[in-house]
């Protein structure tokens, strides 16, 4: 188990390690001068601003020093929770905005994620054993699993929204109340949080029902199965016995599945205009605020590592093997 | 001596391919499938050419006509041809497919022969490699690269698609090469002198093009899916249409709050009808490669 863990560890940290090399390579080696450029596109009148603005990002890329000196610079403002300043709206500390938009989008992820599996697992294994279920579940799920996220959440927007008026298509509360403590403001957050989660669960979980379900009809096929049918055990144990099996790899997937779930998430949040992460990121990237977008991946990136790891954590309360030692270098 | 199981090797392969062959063509999985991707293929290939010299993003007609038999799909707030963009947006994903998902595979496979094949610190270094890149969100990669690009193409865009989106690939291509490493044929080859990226080429790889085949078909799919998600966003190529582009103006344009289904059913449909064809025909190539899937 502890060589388990450090191999995973190990992985997190040169994770994080390239991740922030990347981020710090690329106004560096991309072509132009990134500080004249940013002052240009900021669109920033008041010369004490711009002036402002100059000296603090020379001070920030500090271009003068030798590369090294950059890079370590980079790390101590990075580890001490700096990064930055936001130009779009200049002089917020990126830190501030990111924080701000962060409850938005974990309220969305964490019951997409979970319910979708957990949706998915069982329909999956309801499908592996009734036909017409079977007929039913597996077209539905390919078609789901093959959207696009942001088409479903366009669809879902268009006809629950516009068309049938249930739910609004844009903000994460209604215009004309301001966040508070109320039971009309969480009402609101409520109604407008049902279209965006319903977007990203659906598309997961057409991954999830075909996934276990192909894995349940593998497992009910294999060896242990046939030799418990022979003794005359009845299906629901040997169905049970399958079940556990089939959902360790559901869970490694899980792992494997969350950077296209976070990029789900981004995408539907833009549909929606839902004040999250992904809103955010559209800002950046159409007031070219590059601080706002470096400090939102870095952001990302930490909660996926922090994610995987979670899911490490189950996988061996889950997996007896892991616990013993046998595997552990493959997973 | 050693020619002849080598020889015999290759008549059974030859047989192998005809008799998949055979079950390729009686798979409706497998047919529907490709048949789908192909009528797709030929209308984003041929349209253009029978559409004549309209460009697609020229103003063409009144704005926001519903689909008659002038304009098939209507036309958008502006007064362009939904069908035209349509026809050339097709042209543009499968580029991105095929070209994201082509690099992405040959990244995938070089990683995964390599790595099971050589096994011990070329491994462990690849595999580290391999397990960071699974790890790190590759979408909000791209979003900062694709944001510092001044001028974006599709040729770039699916370039850097194809380096963030092999790992997955790359890991199971290895479990496989290490399952093939060990037989006789493989020692066989290692005997005579072979040289290791000929031993891939010629003995490894043969025996598992069926997976490689498969393996390309899903990175074409994600990389479809990648592609449309970065143009949503904005950060599609600066010129010409795709899909993802048609969204996004459909979407920016509030063709939802004016109704015109037309502009933005018909580019998410052809995404999902693309993408979900092409798992359908895995899983028919899956029955053909593997007789014990076969249920008739």
């Amino acid at each position: 188990m502890r060589q388990y863990f450090g191999r995973k560890l190990l992985v997190y940290a040169l994770t994080f390690v390239v991740a922030v090399t990347v981020n710090w390579m690329i106004p560096r080696f991309m072509p132009g001068d990134p500080v004249a450029g940013m002052l240009a596109r900021t669109g920033v009148s008041q010369p004490a601003a711009v002036e402002a603005m100059r000296v603090y990002y020379t001070d920030l890329f500090g271009f003068d020093r030798p590369l090294w000196e950059q890079y370590a610079n980079f790390w101590a403002t990075l580890l001490r929770g700096d990064f930055g300043i936001s130009i779009w709206l200049f002089p917020t500390p990126v830190s501030t905005v990111i924080l701000r938009a962060v409850p938005y989008t974990l309220a969305l992820m964490i019951p997409a994620v979970l319910l979708s599996w957990w949706a998915g697992n069982r329909l999956g294994a309801y499908a592996a054993r009734r036909r017409l279920l079977d007929n039913t579940v597996l077209p539905v799920g390919y078609v789901l699993t093959a959207m696009p996220y942001m088409w479903l959440a366009v669809l879902l927007a268009w006809g629950l929204g516009v068309v049938a008026g249930w739910f609004p298509v844009a903000g994460g509360y209604a215009f004309s109340l301001r966040p508070a403590l109320t039971g009309e403001f969480l009402l609101s957050l409520v109604h407008h949080w049902v279209l965006p989660f319903l977007s990203l669960f659906l598309v997961a979980l057409g991954g999830w029902a075909i996934g276990m379900r192909n894995m349940i009809i593998y497992e009910l096929e294999s060896d242990y199965a046939t030799y418990l049918a022979a003794l005359g055990a009845p299906a629901k144990l040997i169905r049970r016995y399958a079940f556990r099996n089939a959902v360790l790899p559901q869970i490694t997937g899980l792992a494997l599945q969350l950077g296209v779930l976070v990029a789900g998430a981004l995408v539907t949040e833009i549909v929606f205009s839902y004040p999250g992460l992904g809103s955010l990121i559209l800002k950046a990237i159409q007031n070219q605020d590059f601080f706002l977008l470096q400090g939102t991946f870095m952001f990302i990136v930490i909660g996926v590592l922090v994610a995987n790891f979670v899911i490490d954590l189950v996988y061996v309360v889950v997996d007896p093997r892991t616990r013993a030692g046998m595997a552990g270098a493959q997973a | 001596m050693t020619t002849t199981p080598l020889a015999e090797g290759r008549a059974e392969t030859r047989v192998v391919r005809r008799e998949a062959l055979h079950f390729a063509v009686r798979n409706g999985k497998l047919v529907t499938g490709f048949g789908l991707v192909l009528v797709l293929l030929l209308l984003g290939v041929l349209g253009p050419l029978l559409l004549g010299v309209t460009a697609p993003n020229e103003y063409v007609a009144a704005p926001m006509l519903p689909p008659s038999a002038e304009h098939w799909l209507g036309t958008t707030t502006f007064g362009q041809d939904v069908f035209t963009q349509f026809v050339y947006g097709l042209r543009t994903t499968f580029a991105a497919g095929a070209l994201g998902g082509g690099i992405a595979a040959v990244i995938a496979m070089v990683v995964g022969f390599v790595a099971g094949y050589r096994g011990g610190l070329v491994d462990e270094v690849l595999n580290m490699l391999t397990n960071i890149v699974l790890v790190i969100p590759t979408l909000a990669v791209l979003l900062i690269i694709n944001a510092y690009l001044g001028i974006r193409s599709v040729a770039v865009q699916a370039l850097f698609i194809g380096l963030t989106s092999w790992p997955w690939a790359a890991r199971a291509i290895r479990a496989q090469t290490f399952s093939l490493r060990g037989r006789d044929f493989v020692d066989l080859a290692r005997l005579s002198g072979l040289t290791t990226p000929r031993i891939i080429a010629r003995e490894i790889a043969p025996n598992m093009s069926s997976y490689l085949f498969m393996t390309f078909i899903l990175l074409f799919g994600g990389s479809v899916l990648i592609a449309s998600s970065l143009d949503f966003i904005g950060l599609g190529p600066t010129e010409g249409v795709s899909l993802g582009l048609m969204l996004q103006n459909a979407t920016q344009w509030s063709a939802l709050q004016l109704g015109l289904w037309w502009w933005f059913v018909p580019p998410g449909l052809a995404i999902t009808a693309i993408v979900g064809a092409l798992y359908v025909a895995n899983v028919g190539l899956d029955e053909v490669f593997n007789p014990k899937l076969r249920t008739t």
